[in-house]
């Protein structure tokens, strides 16, 4: 079904089960150890043996020498994979064989993920062995048995020092609105900062691993990914073998954030060595492997220039955005919030992107915003500062209805930023803030208070899903959706129940697995909104089959309590459902709606910071976000949502940085006791509040993503409420201690 | 992780004697440092002598008036025993500073110790490093240096020690009490347990091959206030910074220094100077910071006058 009109009225509307919080229905199986994960499938696959990755030790470069002979004769040692006999793999270019023509901007074959297909190493931790044994303890001890020999070649490693070769990416064009230059020169307040942001790893729990089995030339793959029909395409890609010999199953994922939107060498390895083996193969990758094998989310550099007027509007915008990738990777598009989130006559938005040769840098939750509001909010921040006015009026002020690239003729859809930040101001005592640094104290540390707008675009992707109802009156739902520990699970049952009158125990759920119909997966906070619109459908799909089979008129049909009525008469769906059960599939496609009206979910995070005047350590006290993302499916899961983005945004704020060594060319703090990400103790009182709100433009359930939005402009408002405190004002994310010392501008105080 | 043998030991004497006569053997404790080391072939002992049944696991008073701890007591025992709470507070602070729960309720005496640093360099086999592979350089020294040492340092090595409870152990001038592989026993004032780096980083104690760590003493009791002051980049679960560990009553002053130097630092002679910045500038004497890890100088300073401030009320 093609949704290319506003919904109008629906079951989902009514409220029974949707919108009402429910706790996860695969809780039990999680905190039992019964969900399995992709390297815990055991009756699956009798007599696997285990492959252990070695990565390269160089930055670039190329093997000189590469010996397998000790390794070879270890004990249990099945199989050393090298490019000296790896078979042979397709890049990216190449199409699995059979498929249809990519859609318009995307590159055959974009997943593929060929390893082991030569002597060039492109950045650390590049798969140069697989060694595959009898046990996973023996495949640990042979890998480390292989001699490498490297030639290193000097790389390009210091994205400050690449920056000016920096080119326009293919999809990051300069957007240029009206006269930038002469509007910033002539503004009488401006500022004009730059803000700097690391590399940041993903951290989720699930490190990447994948079994493989083979039956006859077909692939059965166990793996952790977010899209199932993405690892499709990839492995089948890569392997230059037609999709419908690959089927994914990535039933339980232990979180993503991003990172298993790509398949790297775990599933790739995986198959060739159980291809070659003729047995199953089970590869996964290491802690340390992770930050440098798979991808990050890359490094900025952001220049913002802001010219107002004295009573704060925006006379001139500019961001600048400079980044770096391997050849092929995407730009890190830090400018895209600013195209739409304050008002301004004239505008320039820039991307550079150069060439680096560290990892590859891909999506990260809510990649753009994430850093790009990092350095808007506080910018908008500066800007307030220098002309007096309080930040959250300053950004009411500057609010828009409407995209201000495009004009009227392109209104949001739904925008309640200004509600967001109103409420939050009101329930977070943002008038007991003093906007002069340092002023406010509690014993020795000192108190600051902050805000920052959150806003993500709202995207939607093709989905679609099969639904059964049985004759013991249960629905079950198959779709190759996952749940990457979001609630999608959830979600899909409570939808899957409203839409059939039935209590949520009666709905069955079964995610993840490629022989289902295909789906939106997980990504770009599309999941939720994009999977609940094709079930959608196929319930819809579902209750006229119902109707007709009970031989009601389906047009004035009710679905309550198990049963289906009409005209005083009703029956049960169980029964009508008989013996063989009625089945239905559905699916959503998106029209041209966001492109009529822009679409895009807002907040506004309010963070207390207390400071340590005299060790500079920051301690967020409390925090609190206000969103407004269309219907909300299920306020428990949406909640935790964005508590997570919250822990996340105090991550990036104040600690999360991946260290470039620039002479070696790799992350050098690849193990989680030193790269940090919040621990409990980091996280204070976090509360989160969502403000009414249907987006009938976004879909036929009416809701928009979450799960991005919560890290929106969270680590902004902890770094505006550190410079209330401190009146330090960092631009170098993330604000360490000894950075916050070296500008603190209030004494300390014992 | 190389293949290695395993033995548990059932006496002192026994442990010492099989580490002794097993070329690269190790003693395990609590493994929550060595498991990591080995499996990142960071070490490669080839057999394990599992020490946690010598019935080295109590607290006892000494014949002096002090406390003796047990090389197996667990962080969390320790930290958590009425006697160290009440007149060794500093050490259970120390102690509750560091690591996790987790950790701590494996973690050993002994282990907590002889644990090696958290240099970015000494964890990735494929860089130099002087401590990993003497001779083979140090990557730290033009890298990534922020959180390693300032003093006592080498141009071999800058590596720091990163223990919380070895700081507290230190301004309580604790005692190391080992058996050698021969039966004799020592006991090594921990001032000279840890040794500095010089031109053999590797060499990180005066332990001698196969020599038993069999309990730490502590002299009786100084009274006085207990501070543990720790600053570390995010709220737990991290190492430190820098850390402090004072001993203050009137009259008298001790304190040392964590995440400064190759081992707790503490320069008894700076004790007596007047003021927060005497004391350090003297304690500091000899300094070497390099861009990235300078800011530990000035932060030590402010840590060490609000802990005095704190303590003398
Ligand atoms: C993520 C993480 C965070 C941490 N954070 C902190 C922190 O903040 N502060 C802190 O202080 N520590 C921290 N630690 C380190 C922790 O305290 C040590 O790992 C622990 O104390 C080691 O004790 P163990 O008994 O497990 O030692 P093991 O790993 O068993 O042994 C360590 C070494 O000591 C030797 N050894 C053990 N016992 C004896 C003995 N009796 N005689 C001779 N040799 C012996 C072993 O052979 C080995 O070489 C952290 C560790 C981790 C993994
Ligand atoms: S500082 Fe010491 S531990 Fe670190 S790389 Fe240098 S020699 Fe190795």
């Amino acid at each position: 079904m093609k949704f290319e009109s506003p919904a109008g009225r629906n079951p989902i509307d009514q409220g029974r089960v949707v919108g009402v919080a429910q706790p996860r229905i695969d809780g039990p199986l999680k905190v039992s150890g019964l969900a399995p994960y992709s390297h815990e499938y055991h009756a699956e696959a009798p007599g696997v043996a285990y492959g252990v990755m070695l990565g390269a030790g160089i930055g670039k470069g190329r093997i000189t020498a590469i010996d397998t002979s000790a390794a070879e004769a270890a004990p249990g040692v099945l199989l050393v994979l090298t490019y000296k006999n790896a078979p042979r793999q397709f890049d990216i270019g190449h199409a699995p064989p059979g498929s249809p023509a990519p859609k318009k901007g995307e590159k055959p074959g974009r997943h593929n993920a060929p390893q082991l297909q030569g002597p060039a190493i492109k950045h650390f931790d590049q798969s140069v062995a697989l060694v595959v044994a009898e046990s996973f303890e023996q495949a640990r001890a042979a890998a480390q048995l292989v001699h490498v020999s490297y030639a290193a070649a000097p790389g390009k490693f210091d994205l400050a020092a690449e920056k000016q070769h920096g080119t326009v990416p293919e999809d990051a064009p300069d957007s240029v609105v009206g006269d930038f230059d002469a509007a910033f020169a002539a503004a009488p307040t401006t500022v004009d900062v730059t803000y700097t942001t690391p590399d940041q790893a993903h951290s989720m729990m699930e490190p990447q691993a994948s079994m493989a089995r083979w039956d006859g030339d077909t692939l059965t793959l166990w793996t952790s990914h977010q899209i199932v029909h993405w690892a499709v395409d990839g492995v089948a890609g890569t392997l230059g073998i037609p999709t419908d010999k690959v089927r994914v199953i990535s039933a339980y994922v232990g979180g993503g954030f991003g990172s298993k939107l790509m398949i790297y060498g775990d599933p790739i390895l995986a198959a060739l060595a159980a291809r070659q083996l003729g047995r199953p193969v089970k590869v996964a990758l290491t802690r340390p492997q992770i930050y440098n094998h798979t991808s990050h989310r890359p490094a900025t550099i952001q220049r913002l220039r802001l010219g107002a007027d004295s009573n704060g509007k925006l006379l001139a915008i500019g961001h600048d955005v400079w980044c770096g990738n391997q050849p092929g990777g995407e730009p890190e598009k830090a400018a895209d919030q600013t195209k739409l989130l304050y008002a301004g006559a004239n505008r320039l938005l820039r991307t550079r992107q150069t060439l680096l040769d560290l990892p590859l840098g891909a999506s990260m939750r809510a990649p753009g915003e994430a850093v790009g509001l990092l350095a808007l909010e506080c910018a908008m921040d500066e800007l307030a500062e220098k002309l007096g006015i309080d930040p959250i009026e300053l950004r009411i002020r500057n609010d828009t209805r409407y995209d201000p690239e495009k004009g009227p003729e392109r209104p949001f859809s739904t925008r309640q930023l200004v509600e967001c930040l109103r409420t939050g101001a009101e329930r977070f005592g943002w008038s007991r803030r003093d906007p002069v640094p340092g002023k406010v104290r509690d014993g020795r540390w000192l108190i600051g208070y902050g805000v920052a707008a959150a806003i993500r675009n709202n995207l939607t992707v093709a989905s679609g899903a099969r639904v059964r109802l049985g004759g013991d009156g249960v629905l079950t739902i198959q779709t190759q959706m996952t749940d990457i520990g979001t609630g999608s699970y959830t979600i899909l049952a409570q939808i899957g129940a409203e839409m059939l009158g039935l209590p949520i125990d009666k709905v069955r759920v079964e995610l993840g697995d490629s022989s289902f119909p295909q789906a939106a997966g997980s990504g770009g906070s599309w999941g939720a909104n994009s999977s609940g619109a094709g079930l959608f459908y196929a319930c819809r799909n579902l209750r006229d089959a119902i109707a007709a089979k009970a031989g009601y008129n389906s047009t004035d049909v009710q679905f309550a309590d198990g049963r289906i009525s009409a005209n005083g008469h009703s029956r049960s769906l169980a029964e009508i459902a008989g013996h063989d059960g009625i089945a239905a599939e559905g699916k959503v496609e998106f029209g041209d709606l966001t492109k009529q009206y822009a679409q895009a979910a807002f907040g506004a995070h309010f963070a207390e910071v207390a400071v340590d005047s005299i060790t500079c350590e920051v301690r967020v006290r409390r925090m609190l976000s206000v969103c407004a993302a269309g219907r909300i499916i299920n306020p428990q899961t949406a909640r935790s949502q964005c508590l997570g983005g919250m822990a996340m945004g105090i991550g990036a704020a104040l600690m999360e940085d991946q260290i470039v060594d620039t002479r070696f060319g790799y992350f050098v703090n690849h193990d989680l006791a030193e790269y940090h990400v919040p621990v409990h103790a980091d996280i204070p009182d976090m509360e989160v509040i969502f403000l009414d709100e249907l987006d009938d433009k976004s879909s036929p359930i009416k809701a928009k993503g979450v799960g991005e939005l919560g890290i929106c402009g969270v680590g902004a408002a902890v770094a505006n409420a550190v410079h209330n405190a401190t009146g330090a004002r960092i631009r170098d994310y993330p604000l360490t201690l000894d950075r916050i010392m070296a500008k603190i501008t209030v004494p300390a105080v014992a | 992780m190389k293949a290695f043998t395993y033995q548990r030991a059932t006496s002192p004497a026994e442990a010492a004697a099989a580490v002794a006569g097993h070329h690269g053997a190790r003693f395990i404790a609590g493994g929550t440092n060595l498991l990591d080391l080995m499996k990142l072939q960071i070490e490669t002992p080839g057999h394990l002598v599992d020490i946690n049944h010598l019935g080295l696991d109590r607290i006892e008073p000494t014949a002096g008036g002090g406390l003796r701890i047990g090389a197996l007591v667990r962080n969390t025992d320790l930290a958590a025993d009425h006697r160290v709470r009440r007149d060794y507070a500093v050490l259970s602070r120390a102690l509750l500073a560091g690591a996790s729960a987790q950790l701590r309720n494996k973690a050993t005496t002994a282990g907590n110790l002889l644990q090696r640093t958290r240099c970015h360099y000494f964890y990735d086999t494929t860089k130099p490093c002087n401590k990993r592979v003497p001779g083979s350089g140090c990557a730290a020294l033009g890298g990534s240096n922020r959180n390693l040492a300032v003093l006592g340092t080498s141009d071999q090595c800058i590596a720091t020690h990163p223990s919380d409870m070895a700081v507290a152990m230190r301004a309580l001038d604790a005692i190391v009490e080992t058996t050698a592989p021969d039966g004799t026993a020592r006991a090594i004032p921990i001032v000279d347990f840890h040794v500095l780096p010089g031109a053999t980083p590797q060499v990180e104690t005066v332990l001698q091959p196969g020599e038993l760590i069999t309990g730490v003493a502590l002299p009786p009791p100084l009274g006085g206030t207990h501070v543990y002051r720790k600053v570390r980049d995010r709220a737990s679960y991290a190492f430190a910074v820098v850390s402090v560990a004072a001993v203050v009553a009137p009259g008298t002053l001790r304190v040392a220094f964590g995440g400064l130097a190759p081992k707790p630092w503490r320069v008894e002679a700076a004790e007596t100077r007047a003021g927060a910045d005497a004391i350090a500038d003297a304690a500091f004497a000899g300094a070497r910071t390099t861009r990235q890890n300078a800011f530990k100088l000035p932060l030590s300073k402010r840590l060490l006058a609000s802990v005095l401030a704190d303590a003398r009320g």
